[in-house]
């Protein structure tokens, strides 16, 4: 069996416990990306996950030299940033990218602070690219339960607030006209997704963070327009990513240059851009047949009676 | 202060200033604050490419911030804007990982490129700032009319022959453009906060857009100029006062606007900075 399939999984891929740590903790983390992902795709708010992606990092940095576990900081960090950028004025659609854009600039400041006295404490840059980069094969078996905790939070809030959630993002004017608290909801989906954005960033790096927030939601509600549907897609084309950009990345260590492994960031995010461009493609050719009448149906006009 | 390699530090941080204050106007008019996160961030991975294939890296990040803006732009024609900007940021820092993973002993480098290194401009470098600064600024100048009424009234901009789409594909040109001139020198993340801070300040202060594009700089420049005096006293990364002094900034402007407001108790001015966008609308289109 293994020897039939050895040439798609490289010889010890079944073997290696940090291979099962990353599948077991990767496909968590896509799971719960991709329901929070759904709503930030709906809401508009792709900036404030990549940002909270990046501001966990002020965290990590932060609790590094503090000398606590960097989860508790990018959780931390995050749960800072969202109360900052709900104050500076997230919650009007206009304004939005603006007030991410400002909470990020100071929290890279003072994510460059944090660096800066850590690294002249210990003359390294090596945290800093952890940090920056992460890697889903370095998760330690330790972590696990609070990564499990964490997640089981994300989604707990994220279902409870489901329907009004839901209703408050396609129609904030009809939601809060049938007594939906919809800036209370908005609070509450901006810690979801802090918090989601934190969980993936620990483990999986900002770069996959941010991908696996929006890429698998993008694409799910470009194929399917019911949102329960989109939940599940969206969860299914993270997971399936995450699986295939692990094998990917196992079986690189054989390729050039030679004792390297390609990062896993790499393969995931390659595989989610192309699920996006070929989720649009149903719709362009919709979009072209529809042009095609439109351009042929003033000819026809004339000769249909109204 | 004023010394030697310092004086590098002060003229190009002001041309970056300058720059940003200018390019940084329209960025938070046209609401595209992900943009331009985006393509300074992204932007690293050509300088790590550069650095790969043996080139100058300033050829890696032209190459890969105009990458990056024609493809936000295209991919954001159909489809969501901010979706198509994520997903070109991080396949761009995707193939940045990448790059960094076959060059193991460059981490150093990124590090700089990342946080920049104001401190550490040798003069050679002022010149290239320079020039590609003055093309931002002109660039900014030819196409100011058209860009202001699209990225305040896309529809008037319509009816009148000004294409939206070809108005965000140059906006973002300029923004790359903006991107490569300055992130060798100041790093991607600085560029950022100074793009977003100072505009967003300054449009808290005026109505009028010309005013609020020299408040706009004058405000970069007194972010950097203390950020550099700061960093100079302390030893503390420059990154870090321009990221509070970008922040301070906002907050002092918007909190400006809210007592301007209350004062003159215009009720149609309650919507805060994004109200003056009409008023701008009408200084233009008369």
């Amino acid at each position: 069996m293994s020897h039939f399939l050895s040439p798609v999984f490289a010889p010890g891929f079944f073997e290696s416990e940090a291979v099962h740590i990353a599948l077991g903790v990767g496909t968590l983390v896509a799971v719960v990306t991709g329901v929070v992902g759904v709503f930030t795709v709906m809401r508009g708010q792709s900036f404030a996950g990549e940002a909270f992606g990046d501001l966990g990092t002020t965290g990590g940095a932060g609790a590094y030299f503090v000398g606590v576990g960097p989860l508790w900081g990018f959780v931390l960090g995050n749960v800072i940033a969202a109360g900052a950028m709900e104050a500076v004025g997230v919650q009007r659609v206009r304004g939005r990218d603006l007030a991410t854009g400002i909470v990020l600039g100071a929290g890279i400041g003072l994510a460059a602070l944090f660096l800066h006295l850590y690294t002249t404490g210990h003359s390294t840059t090596g945290a800093t690219v952890t940090i920056l980069f992460g890697s889903v094969f370095t998760i330690s078996s330790a972590t696990i339960p609070l990564i499990l905790a964490l997640s089981a939070v994300v989604l707990a809030v994220t279902l409870t607030i489901y329907r009004p959630l839901l209703l408050s993002s396609v129609n904030a004017e009809m939601a809060s006209a049938r007594g939906i608290p919809v800036r209370l909801v908005g609070v509450l989906y901006l810690l979801a997704l802090a918090l989601a954005a934190a969980l993936a960033a620990i483990t999986i790096g900002t770069i996959l963070s941010t991908a696996l927030i929006v890429g698998p939601a993008a694409s799910a509600l470009r194929i399917t327009r019911r949102p329960l549907t989109a939940l599940l897609t969206a969860a299914g084309i993270g997971v399936g990513a995450v699986w295939l950009g692990i094998v990917l990345a196992y079986d690189s260590y054989h390729w050039p240059p030679h004792g390297t492994i390609w990062p896993v960031s790499f393969f995931v995010v390659t595989l989610v851009f192309i699920t996006y461009l070929l989720s649009g493609l149903p719709e362009a050719r919709r979009r072209r047949q529809a042009d095609r009448r439109s351009s042929a149906s003033p000819v026809a006009q004339p000769a249909t009676p109204s | 202060m004023f010394s030697g390699f310092m004086v590098n530090a002060w003229e190009v941080a002001s041309i970056v200033a300058v720059v940003a204050g200018v390019v940084g106007f329209f960025t938070v008019m046209r609401g595209s604050a992900f943009a331009a996160h985006a393509i300074p961030n992204g932007s690293f991975a050509g300088a790590a490419g550069a650095i790969l294939i043996g080139v100058n890296t300033l050829i890696g990040l032209a190459v890969f911030s105009l990458g990056g803006a024609m493809t936000i732009g295209l991919l954001g024609r159909r489809g969501r804007h901010d979706v198509a900007t994520a997903l070109t940021l991080v396949a761009m820092l995707a193939l940045g990982a990448l790059f960094l993973s076959f060059l193991v002993e460059y981490y150093a480098e990124v590090y700089s490129l990342l946080f920049g290194e104001v401190l550490g401009i040798s003069p050679n470098e002022i010149a290239p700032t320079a020039i590609l600064g003055a093309l931002c600024i002109l660039a900014v100048a030819i196409l100011y009319r058209p860009l202001m009424l699209s990225s305040v009234l896309p529809d008037v901009g319509e009816a009148r022959g000004i294409s939206s789409f070809r108005m965000e594909m140059l906006f973002l040109a300029v923004l790359a453009l903006a991107t490569t001139m300055t992130v060798p020198v100041v790093g991607t993340l600085l560029i950022f906060s100074l793009m977003i801070g100072a505009p967003a300040a300054a449009r808290s202060f005026t109505d009028r857009p010309l005013v609020a594009m020299g408040l706009s700089v004058a405000i970069a420049l007194l972010i950097v100029w203390i950020a550099i005096a700061a960093s100079y006293e302390t030893n503390y990364p420059v990154g870090f006062f321009v990221g509070v002094g970008s922040a301070v900034s906002y907050t002092v402007g918007r909190l400006c606007a809210v007592w301007r407001n209350r004062r003159t108790a215009k009720p149609a001015a309650r919507g805060g900075g994004l109200q003056s966008d009409a008023q701008i609308a009408s200084n233009i289109v008369t």
